[in-house]
């Protein structure tokens, strides 16, 4: 049955392959990526609208949570100074991508110092732990992962940073870091739902 | 050839026999090879399904007879929980993703998955995951020397699975190790679409990748993309629950004892698809090449599949009827149950209208694919029977249930996985599968199988219920149970045929040449076994069947496409 194929005329391309042009792996790599982050911390949030107003005890949202103004600022602010980074990385700024990735990070751990801030009143001066109630279950449980995401982001920020810094980030890696700014507009999405589900809706 | 060899860093196929036994084990323990992964996750699976099918055949002699003593209750509820853990998430999920891995870059004339070193990281990952589930039989006592493996069944319904009702530490093995397996399958799936999408050839457009790629690359890594998170956050919550003090699922504080039923299925429906697809997407590849006639109806397969993923999301609750969800939901539900019946009979037609008028050589492959044509239909038709509310009322968690999802699962996934293997096999190894064996390996598996699992829709209707450890006399389930029982010794025979198979053909097989099966997509214009680059120069093709086209230049599959 084997007829021994003559490979070389299936294998050989007539048309050059610049005609043939596909959406690059890594893209779709993050893309998948962020669709499945996306329905991780969509259950978190199902959890969360499921259980507003069936804590059985205090606090409660409305009497311990104050809409974070300063916090959704900087996270949105951030995601204006990373998309000028890598827009002046791929125009070779090398000066303005060492100014605006920095100030991304600053950015983010302004926005992680005023979450501490918050949990640290309401742990201390209300008593509200993870523990306490279904307020505290799925508040800490929700904004918590959203918080831990913010943390993976900054990280990432901050070597991009150190790479700008030492000369090792060229616009040839203009497409890597672009990627590590769509999920920090990813995260900074999740945080507009949580914004709205936890400080709007929920209280 | 030995040129790229070398420069590529492989080692010649020649040398590698001489190679001393630990260094070859070691090249196997680095690979970031696709086709050494889909090759170990394949043999992970088939070591986890002798595991698996050894705990169903206890449950199964445990009920042969009525007041049977053989296995303590609690022995028999850990049985059944490891069985369908294992069955769902160390055999499935790795012998389907190892086909992907092993056959989606060849099908589209890529060199590699798009990310090889995270497409190891899954592998491993799952074996741990695994490896973690059995360690709970050593080490599941944990410090209140309550239960060893995990005892909450397959889906670990909380606020059972809980603190309070489930002490001990075997809950937090199934649900680490589940956990774990599951990050290593998003890994492997965001990798087989950033493969599907990125890496094939030129020519190869979305409307003319082989129905595998289409079902595996797209659809059933794409659904995963979306179905096993929610599970990981339900376990997150879970383990939340258990060792922080939480109350996601504790009712004393509130919580609702129905969210996790939600979660689960919402996770454990697709997934039934995620198991399913791969058998619609082996039948898609082996059915045209034995009727000798190109797919019926390709581009309606496409949108079938597709249509099968995205109703399949919203079917969930259909495992929950007998909560009291209330009418709204049980109509839609029931409604969207039997909705998603149409793109699957299209299918079926699909496969029927192939065969049709083809030329049909039946190789023990197709013997597979036509036994799992009229199972399929069956375990389609219980479905849609269990769709109709009342009547999953009076059969819910009854034994017609098992029977309904074990003709889905095995007499459709587990019967195409084996054409799959005596299929591709040739292509992995460079030698065929016995012919004679394989036959018998066939009419032993569905002899054998239909006698189990037929028998047990009828102690179904008669009502016997699922996971109960044994049974009083005189409810006139005896005989069923008995006639069910019998059939496992025939599987189990079949299952060492083709291990006997496999050990016998690795040694003395028939040589397979290229393309043993005169057959049409990419991966038989490669040497068998495929060389570790799969490809010396990047194909170009130009219709759905590019052999055909180089077997047949006069009369090219692009005219009629």
């Amino acid at each position: 049955m084997n007829k021994g194929i003559p490979m070389p005329s299936v294998l050989t391309p007539e048309f050059p392959s610049g005609d043939w042009s596909q959406l690059s792996h890594r893209r779709a790599g993050v893309i998948g990526l962020i669709i499945a982050e996306a329905s991780l911390l969509g259950i978190f949030v199902v959890a969360y609208l499921f259980y507003i107003g069936k804590s059985l005890n205090g606090p409660y949202p409305k009497d311990v949570l104050g809409v974070p103004v300063v916090n959704t600022l900087c996270l949105l602010a951030s995601s204006v100074t990373v998309g000028l980074a890598v827009r002046a990385l791929r125009q070779g700024h090398r000066r303005l991508v060492s100014t605006w990735l920095p100030v991304t990070v600053v950015l983010g751990l302004a926005f992680l110092a005023g979450t501490a801030q918050e949990w640290y009143g309401l742990i201390v001066d209300h008593g509200l732990t993870i523990g306490t109630n279904l307020f505290g279950t799925t508040f800490y449980s929700l904004v918590g992962f959203h918080a831990f995401h913010v943390t993976i982001g900054v990280v990432m920020l901050t070597l991009l940073t150190v790479f700008a810094w030492s000369g090792a980030l060229r616009p040839t890696h203009a497409e890597h870091a672009e990627l590590v700014s769509w999920y920090w507009h990813f995260v900074d999405g999740v945080w507009i739902v949580v914004l709205t589900v936890v400080y709007i809706i929920g209280r | 050839m030995h040129g790229i060899a070398d420069t590529l860093g492989y080692p010649e196929e020649a040398t590698s026999t001489q190679v001393p036994l630990l260094a070859r084990l070691h090249e196997w323990v680095i690979t970031v090879d696709h086709k050494r992964l889909g090759i170990m996750y394949i043999c992970m699976g088939l070591v986890f399904l002798l595991v698996a099918g050894l705990e169903a055949s206890l449950i199964r002699l445990q009920l042969v007879v009525p007041e049977n003593t053989l296995l303590s209750p609690q022995v028999f509820n850990r049985l059944f929980t490891m069985h369908g853990t294992t069955m769902v998430f160390f055999v499935g999920i790795p012998i389907l993703f190892g086909f992907a891995n092993y056959l989606v870059p060849l099908m589209i004339g890529a060199r590699d998955l798009a990310f090889p070193r995270l497409n190891a990281f899954g592998f491993w990952l799952t074996l741990f995951g695994g490896l973690l589930l059995y360690l709970s039989y050593v080490a599941g006592d944990g410090l209140y020397g309550a239960g060893s493996a995990p005892d909450v069944g397959w889906f670990a319904y909380a606020p059972l699975a809980g603190r309070a009702f489930s002490p001990g530490n075997s809950t937090d093995y199934w649900n680490l190790a589940i956990l774990a397996s599951g990050f290593g399958t998003i890994a492997t799936s965001v990798n087989l679409i950033a493969t599907t999408l990125s890496l094939r050839c030129p020519g190869m457009t979305l409307s003319r990748m082989p129905l595998f790629v289409w079902m595996m690359g797209v659809v059933v890594s794409g659904m995963t993309l979306v179905i096993l998170p929610p599970l990981s956050a339900a376990q997150i919550m879970l383990l939340f629950d258990r060792f922080l003090g939480s109350h996601f699922f504790d009712t004393q504080a509130g919580g609702s004892a129905v969210l996790w039923q939600h979660f689960f299925w919402f996770f454990g429906h697709p997934e039934v698809y995620v198991l399913a697809i791969p058998a619609f997407a082996f039948a898609s590849e082996i059915i045209p090449v034995f009727s000798r006639k190109v797919i019926f109806g390709y581009p309606m397969m496409v949108a079938a599949t597709v249509g099968i993923g995205v109703v399949s999301m919203g079917v969930w609750a259909h495992h929950m009827f007998a909560v009291g969800m209330g009418r709204t939901p049980n109509a839609f539900f029931a409604a969207s149950t039997m909705l998603i019946g149409v793109p699957t009979g299209v299918k079926i037609f699909n496969w029927l209208g192939t065969m049709y008028g083809g030329r049909i050589r039946f190789g023990t492959p197709m013997l597979f694919c036509t036994a799992f044509l009229f199972q399929f239909l069956c375990a389609g038709l219980t479905g849609i029977m269990l769709a109709v509310v009342p009547f999953d009322w009076q059969l819910t968690d009854s034994y017609f249930v098992v029977a309904h999802f074990h003709f889905v699962l095995v007499g459709a996934t587990i019967f195409n996985i084996f054409a799959a293997m005596y299929y591709w096999f040739p292509k992995a190894t460079g030698r065929m599968l016995n012919e004679t064996l394989g036959r018998w390996h066939f009419w032993l598996l569905v002899i054998g199988f239909n006698l189990t699992f037929v028998t047990l829709h009828f102690v179904g209707i008669l009502g016997m219920p699922r996971r109960i450890y044994t049974y009083p006399a005189d409810r006139g389930w005896e005989l069923w149970n008995l006639v069910a029982t019998l059939g496992v010794p025939l599987q189990g025979a079949a299952i060492l045929l083709f291990l006997i198979n496999v050990i016998l053909s690795l040694r003395r097989g028939k040589p397979a040449g290229n393309d043993p099966w005169d057959a049409w997509t990419l991966e038989w214009s490669t040497p068998s076994p495929p060389p570790a680059y799969n490809f010396d120069t990047i194909p170009e093709v130009k219709s759905r069947r590019p052999l055909w086209d180089l077997k047949h230049p006069s009369d090219p599959d692009g005219l009629h496409e």
